[in-house]
C-alpha cells in the first residue's frame, strides 16, 4: 500500500491489507484501532477541559451536560439522531469520490441548491398528492439538482484535466449566492418579512418512526451508507473507481473509460449531497432561508477520511460527531458560552487522530521490520 | 442611469475593490509558496482568523496599527507550526488538517473574543492612509488607488518579492523541486522537509497579515468568523494563478471591485440583487478558465507527503 500513490498522501482504501491478514492478526488489529480511535478522543476532551478551566469553566460539569444531553437524554438523543441523517447521505457521496481521487469539496454547495429547490418545489406538491409520490418526487429532484450542480466541474475535470478543488470550492461560493438570489427574487413567501420559502406544513413532512420525533432520513442514510459500502468492496464498480483513485495512468492502460468514469463518480457523489438537503428540509427545516449554509459537507470531509472510507466506520463518527455538536450546543449554552467551543473540540480530536496515526503506522513497520 | 458612472460610484468602486483584494493578495501569495512546496494549504483561512485576533488583541492593547500587523503575521506563522508539525513531519493528511486548522481557529478566536470583548465590542480608530504624492490626485481612479493605509503597497511588496524568489534565487529553485520532486530534492543535497517548512511558515505569516488587514484596516473591529471565506477565495486565486503571482492581483482585485459593487451601487441609490452580483467573479473565472486554463498545471507532489524512507 505504501507504495501507490494515492493523489492526496497515505489516506489509500484500507480493506485490501486487512484481507490479506490472518484472523486473529484481524482480530488483533481491529482491538488496537479501536485503541487507537479512543485515546484521541481523551487526549481532546483533556485539552478542551483545560481550555475550560482557562476560561473559568467547570469542565466536569460541562462534559457531564454533553453528555446528558447529547447521548443519554431522550430529547437529546433524538436531535442528535436526526442530525445524523443528512450528515451520512453526504458521507456515502464521499465515500464514493474520495477513494476514487475525487476531491469533491463541494458539498455544501451541491446541498443549498438542492435544498433551496426542493424548499420551494415541497409546499407547491404537498396538497395534490400522497406522501409516498410527495416524497418520492422531492428525494429525485433533491439528488438531480445537487448532480446538477457539480455537471461543470465534473465537465472540466473529465475533458480538461482541471483541478476539481478549486472548481468545487468556487462552485460552493455560486452555489450560497445562487440559493440566495433564488430565495429572495423568485421563491420568496410573501408574507413573512425575512426572505424565505413557503413552509412544508409539519403533516407532510417525512414520517416519524417508533413514536419518537426521529425522521426515516436516518434510515434512508444508514442504507445509503451500507450500500455505498459494499459497492465500493464488493462489486466491479467498485473496485474499477478504487483502481482510479490509486492509479489513474494504470486504470486508463487498462481500457477503462476514464471520462464517463469521472463524470459518474462526480454526479453519483454530488447527488448524494442533494439528496441529503432533501432529506433536511422534508424532514426538520420544511423551509430555507436566504444565505442558508449549515456547512455539513465540511463537517463531513474529516470524518469520512478518519473512518478511512469504511462504511460501518463511517457511521460510528457521525454518530459521534452529532451527539458531541448537539450535546455541546445545550452545554455551551448552559454555560454562556458560545457555541463555538464544538469547533475547538473537532479540531482538537482530528489532530490527535492524525498524531494516533502516525504512531499506529510508526509501530506497523516497527512489527515489518522485525 | 447616469448617476451610475459618476466619480462617487467609481471611487468607491476602486477604492472599495482594493481594500477587498489587499487582504486576499497577502493570503493569495502565501499559498501560492506553500502549494509550489507541494503543501495543500487548506487551513488557511484559520491561520488568517487567527493573525486577524492576534493583531486585533495588539493593535487594541498598544494602540498600534503597525504593531498589530506584525503580531498578526506573527500568529499566524505560529499557527502555521501545527501544519508543519502535523503534516510536514508526522505525514498527516493535509486537507484533514487543513479543515481542523480552519474550525480550531473559528472557534478559538470566537472563545476569546466572548471572553474579553463581548461586553464592550471596542473598535478601532479608521487607520490613516497614505496619499501617494501626484498620483493620488489623478481624477477619479486616484483616490480609489493611490490613497490606502500603507500596507496596501506592502502586499504589492510581498508579491513582487515572491516573484523574484521564485524567479532568480535558489530558495525559489528548492521550493519547486520540493513540490514537484521531492526525492530529487533530497539525491542532491536538499532537504524537502526544511524547504516545506520553511515555505508553510511564510504562508502562515502572510495569512496572518492578511487576517491583520482585514480586522484592523478593512472592519477595524474583529467579530467571529471576521474572514467571512477570504481563505478559500485565496486558495482559489492561488491555484488558478498556477504559480504567476501577477495573476493573484488581477484575480484580488476582480473579486474585490465585484464585492463593492453593491456598496457602491447602495452608495448610488441603484437597488441591484446583491447575489447576482457576487457570483460574477466565480462566474467569470469559470468561464476563462474554459475557454483558455484546459491544461492546469500544479505541482506533482502536491498534497503528497514526503516520506524519505518511501524509496
Amino acid at each position: 500500500m505504501t507504495d501507490v500513490a494515492t493523489p492526496l498522501g497515505d489516506e489509500g482504501f484500507g480493506s485490501v491489507d486487512e484481507h490479506s491478514k490472518g484472523l486473529s492478526q484481524h482480530a488483533k488489529g481491529r482491538m488496537n484501532s479501536v485503541l487507537m480511535a479512543v485515546l484521541p478522543v481523551f487526549a481532546a476532551v483533556a485539552c478542551g477541559g483545560i481550555l475550560l478551566a482557562l476560561l473559568g469553566r467547570d469542565p466536569v460539569s460541562f462534559y457531564s451536560n454533553v453528555v446528558d444531553h447529547g447521548l443519554l437524554g431522550s430529547l437529546g438523543r433524538q436531535e442528535s439522531l436526526i442530525r445524523m441523517a443528512p450528515l451520512l447521505l453526504i458521507a456515502a457521496g464521499l465515500m464514493v469520490a474520495f477513494p476514487a481521487g475525487i476531491w469533491n469539496l463541494g458539498t455544501d454547495g451541491q446541498f443549498v441548491v438542492a435544498g433551496v429547490v426542493v424548499a420551494a418545489l415541497g409546499p407547491e406538491l404537498a396538497p395534490n398528492v400522497n406522501g409516498l409520490v410527495l416524497f418520492t418526487v422531492l428525494f429525485v429532484v433533491g439528488f438531480a439538482v445537487g448532480a446538477a450542480w457539480a455537471v461543470i466541474p465534473a465537465v472540466m475535470k473529465a475533458w480538461f484535466g482541471m483541478n476539481e478543488i478549486i472548481t468545487t470550492l468556487m462552485t460552493i461560493f455560486l452555489g450560497v449566492s445562487f440559493s440566495s438570489l433564488l430565495v429572495k427574487e423568485f421563491f420568496d413567501d410573501p408574507s413573512t418579512t425575512v426572505p424565505q420559502t413557503k413552509v412544508l406544513a409539519v403533516e407532510d413532512r417525512l414520517p416519524r418512526m417508533f413514536g419518537s420525533r426521529v425522521h426515516i432520513g436516518l434510515v434512508v442514510g444508514l442504507v445509503a451508507v451500507l450500500i455505498v459500502h459494499y459497492m465500493m468492496t464488493r462489486t466491479a464498480f467498485g473496485l474499477r473507481l478504487r483502481i482510479v483513485g490509486m492509479n489513474p495512468a494504470a486504470a486508463e492502460h487498462a481500457g477503462m473509460n476514464m471520462r464517463s468514469l469521472t463524470l459518474s463518480i462526480f454526479l453519483l457523489s454530488s447527488g448524494f449531497a442533494g439528496l441529503a438537503a432533501a432529506v433536511e428540509i422534508a424532514g426538520v427545516d420544511g423551509m430555507v432561508r436566504a444565505e442558508w449554509n449549515p456547512a455539513f459537507g465540511f463537517a463531513v470531509v474529516p470524518l469520512v477520511f478518519l473512518a478511512r472510507f469504511h462504511g460501518p466506520s463511517v457511521v460510528l463518527f457521525v454518530a459521534a460527531f452529532s451527539s458531541f455538536s448537539i450535546g455541546g450546543e445545550s452545554a455551551s449554552r448552559k454555560a454562556d458560552l458560545p457555541n463555538y467551543f464544538v469547533l475547538v473540540m473537532v479540531a482538537l480530536m482530528l489532530i490527535f487522530l492524525a498524531i494516533s496515526e502516525f504512531l499506529q503506522a510508526r509501530s506497523k513497520n516497527v512489527v515489518k521490520d522485525e | 442611469m447616469s448617476d451610475l458612472f459618476s466619480t462617487l460610484f467609481l471611487a468607491s468602486l476602486v477604492s472599495g475593490g482594493v481594500l477587498v483584494a489587499v487582504p486576499l493578495v497577502f493570503a493569495g501569495v502565501g499559498e501560492a509558496i506553500s502549494e509550489r512546496a507541494g503543501v495543500l494549504n487548506v487551513g488557511l483561512e484559520g491561520m488568517m482568523l487567527m493573525g486577524a485576533f492576534g493583531a486585533f488583541a495588539a493593535a487594541i492593547s498598544v494602540d498600534s496599527i503597525w504593531l498589530g500587523l506584525l503580531v498578526g503575521g506573527l500568529v499566524g506563522t505560529a499557527t502555521s507550526l501545527l501544519m508543519v508539525g502535523l503534516c510536514i513531519r508526522l505525514n498527516a493528511n493535509q486537507i484533514v488538517i487543513g479543515i481542523a486548522i480552519t474550525l480550531g481557529a473559528e472557534g478559538v478566536t470566537a472563545l476569546l473574543h466572548s471572553a474579553n470583548y463581548s461586553d464592550t465590542y471596542p473598535r478601532l480608530p479608521k487607520a490613516g492612509v497614505l496619499d501617494i504624492p501626484l498620483l493620488s490626485k489623478i481624477p477619479v481612479l486616484g483616490e480609489g488607488l493611490f490613497s490606502h493605509h500603507p500596507s496596501a503597497y506592502l502586499a504589492v511588496l510581498a508579491v513582487v518579492a515572491a516573484w523574484w524568489v521564485f524567479k532568480s534565487t535558489g530558495i525559489g529553485l528548492n521550493i519547486k523541486a520540493a513540490g514537484d520532486q521531492p526525492h530529487a530534492l533530497a539525491a542532491a543535497g536538499g532537504n524537502p522537509r526544511s524547504t516545506r517548512t520553511m515555505a508553510v511558515m511564510t504562508t502562515g505569516f502572510l495569512a496572518g497579515v492578511g487576517g491583520a488587514h482585514i480586522a484592523l484596516i478593512g472592519a477595524g473591529l474583529f467579530v467571529p468568523a471576521v474572514t467571512h471565506g477570504a481563505g478559500f477565495i485565496a486558495i482559489v486565486l492561488a491555484m488558478l494563478a498556477r504559480g504567476r503571482f501577477g495573476w493573484i492581483v488581477t484575480g484580488a482585485i476582480l473579486i474585490g471591485i465585484s464585492l463593492s459593487l453593491t456598496t457602491a451601487f447602495q452608495l448610488v441609490g441603484v437597488d441591484v440583487p446583491i447575489d447576482a452580483v457576487q457570483m460574477l467573479p466565480f462566474i467569470m473565472i469559470l468561464v476563462v478558465l474554459s475557454a483558455f486554463g484546459r491544461d492546469s498545471y500544479l505541482p506533482a507532489a502536491l498534497a503528497v507527503p514526503y516520506d524519505p524512507e518511501s524509496r
